[in-house]
C-alpha cells in the first residue's frame, strides 16, 4: 500500500514532492514512511554533482547546464545548497536568481536548500531529496553544492560525475586546496576563462594533476579539464562532450560496484541521523537529569553515567 | 498540519522595474530572524513566481513592486495560487502603493501591503504573525 503522499509524488506532482522535500528537511518522521516508499521507484537518474567556491560561477553554470540537458530532451531536478547563517539560523536562498528563465518549464524542478548547520557542502536532507527527484522520474538531478575545504566535499558519495569548479585569481593558497580536490573531481572546470590568469591557473592544475596521478598507483585516467566562460556560455559544449564521456564510462563500468559506495554512504547518513535524534531524545530525557544529579552527588561517575545513557539510548528508552 | 521547524518565504520582484534594494533589505532582514529566503531576482511574471512558490514549498511570498503595476500582478499572483491550489500561501507586498490602491488589493487577497517608510521590524512581524497562524502556533517565542 502506497501512502496518499508518496503517490502523488510517484504521479510527478510538485506540490506533493516539494512538500515532502520539506519534511524530508524538517527531519519530520512522516518523511521516513515516504521516502521508504519511493525507494524502489529509484536508481534510473543520472545525477551530477557542481562543487566549487562561492561566486565561482556555479549557478551560472548550472543555468547553462539545465538548458543543454533540455535541449536533449532530458528533464532535470536541481537542487541548489546555500549556507544556513551560523547566527540566526536563517538562509538567503539566492542561486534560483541564476536560474529562473527555467521557471517556467514543467521538466525542470528547482529546489532551494539551507546547510542547516550540516558539513561537506550538503544539507543533511540533500539524499532525500535526490531520492525525491529521481522517484520522479527526472532523468538528471544537479547538485550545486557549497563550495567548502577538500575534505568535506560530500556530494561525490552521491553524484555519479563530479565537477569541480575553479576560477583564476584566487592567489597561490589554493594550491593546497586542490591537491584534495584532485580525489573528488571527476572533471574540472576552469571557469572565468574570460579572467586573465587563466592560463597560469590552467598549468597549475595540469601539474597539480601529473604529480598526484604519478604518485596514485593504478589510476590511469585523468580528469579533463575544462575551460569555460559560463557568463557568456563559451566552451560549454566541450564541457558537456566531457560530461556525457564520463557517463558513457560510467555505464560501462560496473554498475553494481557504484551503488554498492552509494548505498554504503547513505545508511551511514541515514543512520547518522537518526542516532542524532535519538541522543538528542535521551539528553533531554527527565531521567538523565536525575542521572547528572547522581554524578554531582558523588552516587555514581560520568562513565558509568554515559554508559547508562548508551544503553537507554539503544533501548530507545529514557535514562 | 504540523509547524515546520523554519519558515520558508519567497521574495519576488515581478514586472519591469530593476530596482531590488527594498527586496534585498527585506530578505536579510528575514534571514537575521530565521527564515530561509528564496529570492527570485528581477522581472519575473506572476507565472513563474508561483511556480517558484510552489517547488520552495513556501509558506508565504513577498512581492516588491516600485513599476506602478501592483493593481494586476498582485491580484494576478494570489489568483494562480489559488488556480493551483496552492491559496494556504499568503501573499503580501511592498513598494510604492498609492494609498486608495490598499484597499482592492486587500480585497484580492493580499495580506497587508507595506508602504515605502514601514519599520522592517513590521514586517517582519507580520510574517512571523502570519507562518504562526498558518500552522496554529500559539507564541512566536523561539
Ligand atoms: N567574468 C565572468 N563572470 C562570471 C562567469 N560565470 C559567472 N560569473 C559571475 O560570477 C558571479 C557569481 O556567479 P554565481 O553563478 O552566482 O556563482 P556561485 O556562487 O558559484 O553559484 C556572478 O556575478 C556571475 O555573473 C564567467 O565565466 N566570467
Ligand atoms: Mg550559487
Amino acid at each position: 500500500m502506497t501512502s496518499p503522499l508518496a503517490q502523488r509524488v510517484l504521479d510527478g506532482e510538485h506540490r506533493a514532492a516539494a512538500r515532502l522535500m520539506r519534511l524530508a528537511d524538517d527531519g519530520a518522521p512522516a518523511a521516513r514512511q515516504a521516502l521508504t516508499e519511493l525507494f524502489p521507484h529509484t536508481g534510473n537518474a543520472y545525477i551530477l554533482g557542481v562543487t566549487g567556491n562561492p561566486g565561482s560561477g556555479k549557478s551560472t553554470l548550472v543555468n547553462r547546464l539545465i538548458k543543454s540537458f533540455r535541449a536533449t530532451g532530458s528533464t532535470v531536478g536541481c537542487i541548489a545548497v546555500d549556507p544556513t547563517s551560523p547566527f540566526s539560523g536563517g538562509a538567503i536562498l539566492g542561486d534560483r536568481v541564476r536560474m529562473q528563465e527555467h521557471a517556467d518549464d514543467p521538466g525542470v524542478f528547482i529546489r532551494s536548500v539551507a546547510t542547516r548547520g550540516h558539513l561537506g557542502g550538503l544539507s543533511r536532507s540533500t539524499p532525500a531529496m535526490i531520492q525525491i527527484f529521481d522517484a520522479m522520474g527526472f532523468d538528471v538531478i544537479i547538485v550545486e553544492t557549497v563550495g567548502v575545504g577538500q575534505d568535506e566535499v560530500d556530494i561525490v558519495r552521491f553524484a555519479d560525475t563530479s565537477l569541480v569548479v575553479l576560477v583564476p585569481g584566487l592567489g597561490d593558497d589554493i594550491q593546497a586546496d586542490k591537491a584534495g580536490l584532485m580525489e573528488i573531481a571527476d572533471i574540472f572546470v576552469l571557469n572565468k576563462a574570460d579572467r586573465p590568469g587563466i592560463k597560469r591557473l590552467e598549468r597549475e592544475v595540469r601539474t597539480m594533476l601529473s604529480l598526484h596521478r604519478a604518485a596514485a598507483d593504478g589510476q590511469t585516467t585523468r580528469p579533463p579539464i575544462c575551460l569555460t566562460t559560463a557568463a557568456t556560455g563559451d566552451g560549454l559544449p566541450l564541457l558537456v562532450e566531457a560530461i556525457d564521456d564520463h557517463r558513457q564510462s560510467l555505464q560501462r563500468q560496473d554498475r553494481r560496484q557504484r551503488s554498492l559506495t552509494q548505498q554504503a554512504h547513505l545508511i551511514r547518513a541515514i543512520a547518522r541521523t537518526e542516532l542524532e535524534i535519538l541522543f538528542e531524545e535521551t539528553a533531554t530525557a527527565p531521567q538523565f537529569s536525575a542521572l547528572v544529579a547522581d554524578v554531582v552527588d558523588g552516587t555514581t561517575d560520568p562513565f558509568t553515567a554515559a554508559d547508562a545513557f548508551l544503553a537507554a539510548l539503544l533501548r530507545r528508552n529514557d535514562v | 498540519m504540523t509547524a515546520p521547524t523554519t519558515y520558508r518565504i519567497l521574495i519576488g520582484k515581478p514586472g519591469l522595474d530593476g530596482h531590488d534594494r527594498g527586496a534585498k533589505v527585506i530578505a536579510r532582514a528575514l534571514r537575521d530572524a530565521g527564515f530561509e529566503v528564496i529570492y527570485s531576482g528581477l522581472h519575473q511574471t506572476p507565472e513563474s513566481l508561483v511556480r517558484t512558490a510552489i517547488q520552495e514549498d513556501v509558506d508565504g511570498v513577498g512581492l516588491s513592486i516600485l513599476s506602478g503595476a501592483h493593481n494586476t500582478l498582485m491580484p494576478e499572483v494570489v489568483r494562480l495560487l489559488t488556480e493551483e491550489g496552492a491559496d494556504d500561501i499568503f501573499v503580501f507586498g511592498g513598494g510604492i502603493i498609492p494609498a486608495e490602491d490598499i484597499p482592492g488589493l486587500l480585497d484580492a487577497g493580499v495580506k497587508a501591503i507595506f508602504t515605502p517608510g514601514t519599520p522592517t521590524t513590521d514586517v517582519i512581524d507580520f510574517v512571523q504573525t502570519a507562518c504562526d497562524e498558518k500552522y496554529g502556533v500559539q507564541e512566536s517565542g523561539e
